[in-house]
């Protein structure tokens, strides 16, 4: 392509000691962050997370209370956006209404006084499949369009680090997937460096090489997409990437290699490695689709963790699976998926059924248990406040 | 526009007749008014603008005739005061603009985050309104005169030569209409401008322009609507204005407008036809300026 001529590999962001503070309340309370050059990095989190405010501050647009950003090596925090070798696609896409697409396209170049603005807005524009309707305005395109001009816009500038923010979000279904590949294709292609906001979880892990999960300011885990679904650290990231089993129990026995929880009524074993506290009261999970369900007593096994008897109390058949809600005492109630390996499901609602997973499929968590006051009212939290509740009830009546 | 109604009811025979009916029904009124008060005396005055002074006939006496030499009269005698109406009023417009854009900038942008400052600053605009225009250009005049303490302390500091004025000269015209104007200039910006959204200006920035640029070029096209309307509502009036050109007001003789000529030509020298081939000649020119305006300035498809 010919852009190639005055880019530069993506440069790595760093955000040091970042905090930034709003009239009446904190929006980010303490950021340290690496991303290498290169890379596609999700920032994923519940609106309101600061996950926004962080891009904004990346792009210049707001001022950090304290820290430094470095872009490059190279310490921005001072300098402001129009100075900075960062674009943004705005989740507005905030193309010029007065201006035509490929004038939209090119403005960046021109301002910069690179050479041959409209011949690589062109270039820019065949890369998103958009060319041939260069010379229309901005509110004659569909959403996706106007989704890949702003893309097309920010692209052609080549800059060290392009920031998008939920640029994906006013799309449908389709659409959405369609652009997430060619997302993904583009940065490939063009080398850059990716920040990506975004509240959809699939979008996070489908795109991004490393997904950092933010909550109330802070970032909660930080890592490769199947390394925050196997190993979640806390409860929020348990929760808000797909959906989790959690037991809460006092640790009663630890070997060199696993630690043994009393929970939900019966023992969960749980590989050290795995678990991020191994004594005193400690949270435990496993994800819905690794618990197999069973309708007679399974054996006792050292490889497998067994809850049960429960009882299912809702069947919900979707296609490639099927979800199980069981009630188990002690434990509240448990979530199942099965693959429909046969036809339709293998239990009905009443059923008496057992549950286990192996154990090496379970995960400690790094909560500490009972910290109510961690997650505001949120519904992905909530559900999780139910769950505990529940699981506390539960467990004070039987004692 | 009556007979725009009647060519859509006949172009599009399929639609509803009764419809079209009651359309014009409720139109009456309003082409009543027009017809009454718009353009019998727009006929009236132009036929007035023909006419020719009775033979023998006493001052003020004219009888109707096809003397189309009045406008070339009118323009020898009177082409200073034409060329001074225009030249002040675009005078006056753009200082106007220059006043206006920074004020409605702030209560419309800036302000946003205050909405009681905002409105407080709206009333503050519209405040003027609540005196009579020339009880307060009387004002001007009384604190502009020669011995008003604006001036005598003006040529204390030897900022003034010591025989100069400030009434009666063409500043102090040009000083009047821009004040006057300046509410009908701020309204309009205010209310493009109160709608700009912020975030295009976001987005210049991140594509590398400087502020000055994100104003040039995306600000001003952004409230381009607003200019144009402003402009429009400064210009027209102030082309015509007879008040603050007048000696009674901050006018002297030099600094006359085609308002004052054609008041004094109907109501003192009882010229008709010269006052009335007068105001066709700023009514077309105002027209055709306004025309290629609006046209040049390509708002179209922002409005």
């Amino acid at each position: 392509m010919a852009v190639r001529e005055f880019a530069e590999r993506g440069a790595d962001l760093e955000l040091v000691g970042i905090q930034k503070r709003f009239p009446g309340f904190t929006a980010i309370e303490e950021l340290d962050l690496v991303i290498p050059a290169g890379s596609f990095f999700a920032l994923l989190g519940p609106s309101g997370c600061g996950k926004t405010t962080t891009l904004r501050l990346v792009a210049g647009l707001e001022e950090p209370t304290k820290g430094r950003i470095l872009i490059g090596g190279k310490d921005v925090t001072d300098t402001k956006s129009h100075e900075r070798p960062v674009n943004t696609v705005f989740q507005s896409y905030a193309l010029f209404p007065h201006m035509t697409i490929i004038e939209n396209v090119a403005f960046g170049l021109k301002r910069r006084r690179i050479g041959d603005p409209l011949g690589k807005a062109h270039e820019a524009l065949k890369l998103v499949e958009l060319d041939h309707i260069a010379q229309r305005k901005p509110q004659q395109l569909s959403g996706g369009q106007q989704q890949r001009v702003a893309l097309a816009r920010a692209i052609v500038n080549r800059p060290a680090l392009l920031l998008l923010d939920e640029p994906l979000g006013a799309l449908d279904l389709k659409l959405r997937r369609q652009m997430q590949l060619e997302l993904k294709t583009i940065q490939e292609e063009v080398g850059l460096t990716f920040l990506h906001v975004t509240h959809d979880q699939e979008e996070a892990m489908t795109m991004a090489d490393t997904v950092a999960v933010m909550n109330n300011g802070v970032i909660e885990q930080m890592g490769a997409p199947e390394e925050l679904y196997e190993l979640p650290r806390t409860s929020f990231v348990a929760n808000f990437l797909g959906q989790s089993n959690l037991f809460t129990g006092a640790v009663v026995g630890t070997t060199g290699t696993a630690i043994t929880v009393a929970a939900a009524g019966g023992r969960i074993v749980v590989p050290t490695s795995r678990a991020q506290r191994h004594q005193g009261e400690v949270t435990v999970g496993v994800r819905p689709e690794k618990v197999t369900l069973h309708v007679e007593e399974p054996g006792e096994s050292s490889a497998r963790s067994v809850l049960g008897p429960g009882r299912i109390v809702d069947v919900s058949f979707s296609g490639v699976s099927t979800q199980y809600l069981v009630d188990v005492a002690g434990a509240g109630t448990v979530v199942v998926f099965a693959q429909n390996m046969g036809f339709g499901p293998v239990a009905e609602v009443g059923t008496e059924v057992w549950l286990s997973w192996a154990i090496d499929h379970g995960f400690g968590l790094d909560d500490e248990p009972g910290e109510g006051g961690r997650f505001p009212a949120d519904d992905s939290t909530r559900s999780i406040a139910v769950q505990r509740r529940e699981a506390l009830v539960s467990e004070l009546e039987e004692h | 526009m009556a007979f725009a109604a009647f060519a859509t009811a006949e172009a599009q025979p399929q639609a509803p007749k009764k419809r079209s009916r009651i359309a014009l029904f409720l139109l009456l009124p309003g082409i009543a008014y027009l017809v009454l008060f718009f353009l019998t005396p727009l006929i009236s005055l132009v036929l007035t603008s023909l006419q020719a002074p009775r033979e023998f006939g006493d001052i003020g006496e004219f009888d109707y005739a096809f003397n189309w030499q009045n406008y070339v009269t009118v323009v020898q005698q009177y082409l200073p005061h034409i060329a001074r109406s225009f030249g002040y009023a675009l005078a006056a417009t753009v200082l106007a603009l220059l006043f206006s854009y920074p004020l409605a900038y702030f209560i419309g942008v800036k302000a946003r985050r205050w909405p009681l400052l905002q409105s407080l600053m709206l009333v503050l605009v519209i405040a003027p309104f609540f005196i009579s225009f020339l009880l307060r250009t009387l004002a001007w005049k009384q604190i502009l005169s020669d011995e008003s303490f604006i001036i005598t302390s003006l040529k204390a500091l030897s900022l003034m030569a010591p025989d100069a004025h400030f009434t009666g000269t063409p500043f102090a015209v040009i000083f009047g209409l821009t004040y006057n104007f300046i509410p009908f200039m701020t309204l309009p910006l205010y209310t493009t401008l109160e709608r700009l959204d912020t975030r295009y200006l976001e987005a210049g920035s991140d594509l590398y322009a400087n502020p000055f640029t994100v104003f040039r070029k995306i600000t001003v096209p952004l409230s381009m609507p607003g200019i144009v309307a402003g402009t429009l509502l400064t210009f027209i009036p102030a082309a015509g204005d007879y008040v603050n050109a007048s000696r009674d007001f901050l006018g002297g003789p030099d600094t006359q407008m085609m308002g004052n000529v054609i008041e004094a030509n109907f109501l003192v020298l009882l010229n008709y036809p010269v006052a009335a081939a007068l105001s066709i000649i700023l009514m077309a020119a105002i027209l055709v300026l306004v025309g290629i305006y609006v046209k040049r300035s390509g708002t179209e498809d922002l409005l």
